[in-house]
């Protein structure tokens, strides 16, 4: 059954694999170059002081092509369980084949069990590879940006595409048992497939583990300004420096843990909406003349009250938390898989 | 060898025609003793017959003692048809007349005569009829 | 004699829809078996309880005294040509036998390559391009090819041009003679299966009208046909049919060896698997005409 189960998969799993070969001849062709030339402008230039603008400079190169091969980690995963986890058996079903093969010498349970093993294991060595070789290529970068615990970067790198791979075919043959029909089954597949990550990513990532709160007093230097829609202003801190931590929220918060709203702003700094003018929304503009001092007044006063509290999860978090949402997915692939073979058993007939 | 055919309007059984061609065969002479006969898997490839049907011909032809299966050779005929002894055929023909003239007698028509006839004669050979 | 197929009582429902109901069979091993009936009798609900695509619903089945489809072995043991042959469009004829090969431990390579090659089947060819009767031969070869003592076919001709039709019965019937397997055929049409059939299973509206071996059934049926009068018939005779002009009588009856003395006024005739079948249909029609429905029942 192995062999047939072969037999059956290998036109999609030669198209996998040769996608999956011209990948790696473009990771190849441009990925040594782009580790060169961050050892030659970036990893220096700390040494020497303000890297900002060679750090921008060298984000620019293969911008569109980080782009791309990002969007196809985080798309393969889904395409794999509309393509090969969907029509498994809802092709079998639909066209009545299911005829011929449930009355060859084997058990439903086991032809399904190694079909459902073969493309699973395919699926998972091709998610696997095509993460590893962008998460390789995409090393340089990833430096620079120090941003790989943020969605989507977190999807797009590491162990937890594995799980996404095994879920999207476990989901997709699933829902191709049930429905019976490819097309239908394929489409709900999609739908639920990308439904569960966006949940994933919202409700079940962020208490994965507890997060660190992190509390600094406002800082009048750094601090910034910005308007909202009913022309209020709120105070704009700046980036915490945290790299590679995935930041949940800064707030500015009282030690009551109430934030920091514009009515209390505008009590507290009356003269600041006339000082600092009509700023575009969102845009960042120079501040006009005078604005400096009065801003700066304005943080201690308000600092006296309230601090910034940070909500975060450490970088050293990074890795337990690939290992954990993978390990969630594969469990919930696990799941469907056993649901599967119940359901061919007993609501087949 | 013998090609059989199979007549499916005739309503007479298959195994029947089987045996009449096979009888019809040795008259003419296209049959003689010491050919084979076609084996069941020849005929059924042919004809897309049963093959339990070209058994039963055989055994009836076996038991009339026309053709004699051999294990593993095949089926092979053993003797002509016989002719009928004359005197028997005479015994019966007297018998069948008395017969009929009692009946007669008794006031049976000729068409009661026929009913009683074909009861008894199907029930003699039950397995002959279509 | 083991009987190859054995059904107690058996039943399938699909929540008010009976596909099967309280169907009692028993059908000796080594007979061509054929199982004739209107479409949506349930012959193919029947022939898929056989070989374990379908659980009933109430009663059992087993085949050659096991479940079916409760172990390789037993799946193993039935062979099964589905309506319409299905295959593997996109996979070639030898893709199909190598399949084949794989999942059946008895699988005799050599039969199926002797039978690809005496169809003129070209092995590298997809299956979804081959001619129904081409696919049909197929199916059949995957069936037989793993040595099953009894094979099953779902209106295995119902498709096919004459020759093709011709053509695959001669094919079936040669194995049966080789290889001495049971098989049962189902068929919408009484002319496939003449000529084949030594048992016979007429389903009409999920209910068995009539089971027997052919040699039987036609022995102890006949058609009557006479004057028309009433009641002169001896009593050990079972009315299947009648029909009334206002001149004469057409009986088809059914009797227990040896036929009985009757009025000669009658004229017997012998039955013909066609006239049985048709009758049985016909009478199985009127007898649910008459028969309120289980809507109206519920009312």
């Amino acid at each position: 059954m192995i062999r047939f189960a072969w037999l059956q998969a290998r036109n999609q799993t030669a198209v996998a694999f040769g996608g999956l070969a011209v990948v790696a001849v473009v990771v190849a062709l441009t990925g040594p170059h782009l580790a060169h030339l961050y050892d030659a402008n970036v990893a220096t230039c700390v040494s020497h002081g303000d890297c900002s603008t060679a750090r921008d400079a060298f984000l620019r190169n293969d911008k569109n092509l980080g782009i791309w091969l990002g969007i196809l980690v985080i798309a393969i995963p889904g395409v794999i369980g509309l393509f090969w986890g969907a029509p498994l058996v809802a092709r079998e079903l639909e066209t009545g084949t299911y005829r011929l093969a449930w009355t060859q010498s084997i058990t439903r349970t086991r032809w399904l069990g190694i079909k459902l093993a073969v493309v699973g294991l395919a699926s998972m060595a091709v998610a696997g590879l095509l993460s590893l070789l962008v998460t390789w290529w995409a090393g340089p970068i990833d430096k620079v940006n120090a941003n790989r615990f943020s969605p989507p970067f977190f999807d797009e790198r590491g162990v937890v595409v594995i799980g996404y791979a095994a879920f999207g075919i476990a989901l997709g043959v699933t829902l191709g048992l049930i429905i019976r029909r490819t097309v239908p089954a394929m489409a709900t597949t999609l739908a639920v497939f990308v439904g569960v990550r966006l949940g994933a990513i919202f409700l079940l990532r962020p208490h994965l583990m507890a997060p660190l709160h992190r509390i600094s007093a406002l800082d009048p230097s750094t601090m910034g300004l910005r308007s909202t829609n009913g022309g209020s202003f709120s105070f704009l801190p700046p980036s915490p420096h945290l790299p590679n931590a995935w930041i949940y929220s800064i707030h500015i918060v009282d030690t009551a843990g109430r934030s920091l709203t514009h009515h209390v702003l505008a009590r507290a700094c009356p003269h600041l909406d006339q000082v600092a003018g009509r700023p575009p929304q969102g845009v960042p503009t120079k501040a006009p003349a005078g604005f400096k001092n009065v801003m700066h007044d304005c943080v201690v006063k308000v600092g006296a009250r309230f601090h910034e509290l940070v909500t975060y999860q450490p970088a050293s978090h990074y890795w337990a938390f690939q290992w954990i949402e993978m390990a969630v997915f594969l469990g919930a692939a696990a799941v469907l898989s056993g649901f599967c073979f119940w359901w061919v058993r007993r609501r087949l007939s | 060898m013998i090609q059989f055919h199979l007549d499916s309007a005739s309503g007479v059984a298959t195994y029947v025609q089987l045996v009449q061609q096979v009888h019809q065969a040795l008259q003419l002479g296209l049959l003689e003793p010491g050919d084979q006969l076609p084996t069941a898997q020849q005929v059924v490839a042919k004809l897309a017959i049963n093959p339990n049907t070209v058994l039963k011909a055989y055994r009836d032809l076996e038991r009339e003692g026309l053709v004699r299966g051999r294990p593993g050779l095949g089926t092979f005929v053993v003797s002509s048809l016989p002719r009928t002894d004359p005197a028997t055929q005479a015994r019966f023909l007297t018998s069948m007349s008395n017969w009929l003239r009692k009946a007669r007698a008794a006031g049976l028509g000729p068409d009661d005569i026929e009913a009683i006839y074909r009861t008894a004669f199907r029930n003699c050979f039950a397995e002959g009829v279509a | 004699m083991t009987a190859a197929i054995e059904t107690t009582g058996l039943s399938k429902r699909y929540g008010r829809r009976r596909a099967l109901e309280d169907c009692t069979l028993g059908i000796p091993e080594g007979r061509v078996v054929g199982l004739v009936g209107p479409n949506g009798a349930g012959k193919t609900t029947l022939l898929h309880l056989a070989v374990g695509l379908l659980e009933p619903t109430a009663g059992t089945i087993s085949v050659l005294g096991g479940r079916p489809a409760e172990s390789p072995s037993q799946l193993g043991r039935v062979g099964f040509v589905a309506q319409d042959a299905p295959t593997y469009a996109r996979l070639s004829v030898r893709d199909h036998l190598r399949m084949a090969s794989w999942l059946n431990p008895n699988w005799d390579q050599r039969l199926a390559e002797t039978r690809i090659d005496q169809l003129d089947l070209d092995p590298r060819q997809r299956a979804g391009t081959l001619s129904g009767g081409q696919r049909a031969q197929l199916a059949l070869t995957l069936a037989i090819a793993k040595r099953p003592q009894v094979l099953l076919l779902d209106e295995p001709v119902a498709s096919l041009d004459p020759l093709a039709r011709r053509e695959f019965l001669q094919d079936l019937m040669e194995v049966v003679a080789v290889q001495g397997i049971t098989v049962m055929l189902s068929s919408h049409l009484v002319a496939d299966l003449e000529r084949v059939c030594d048992y016979l299973v007429v389903l009409t509206a999920s209910h068995v009208q009539l089971a027997g071996e052919v040699s039987d059934l036609l022995a102890s049926h006949h058609r009557l046909s006479g004057p028309r009068r009433e009641g002169n018939l001896p009593s050990s005779f079972e009315v299947i049919e009648e029909t009334q002009t206002d001149r004469q009588s057409l009986l088809l009856v059914r009797t227990k060896e040896p036929f009985p003395f009757i009025d000669p006024a009658w004229s017997v005739m012998p039955v013909t698997m066609d006239d049985l079948v048709l009758a049985y249909m016909r009478q199985a029609r009127d007898v649910a005409a008459s028969r309120p429905s289980p809507l109206e029942v519920l009312r």
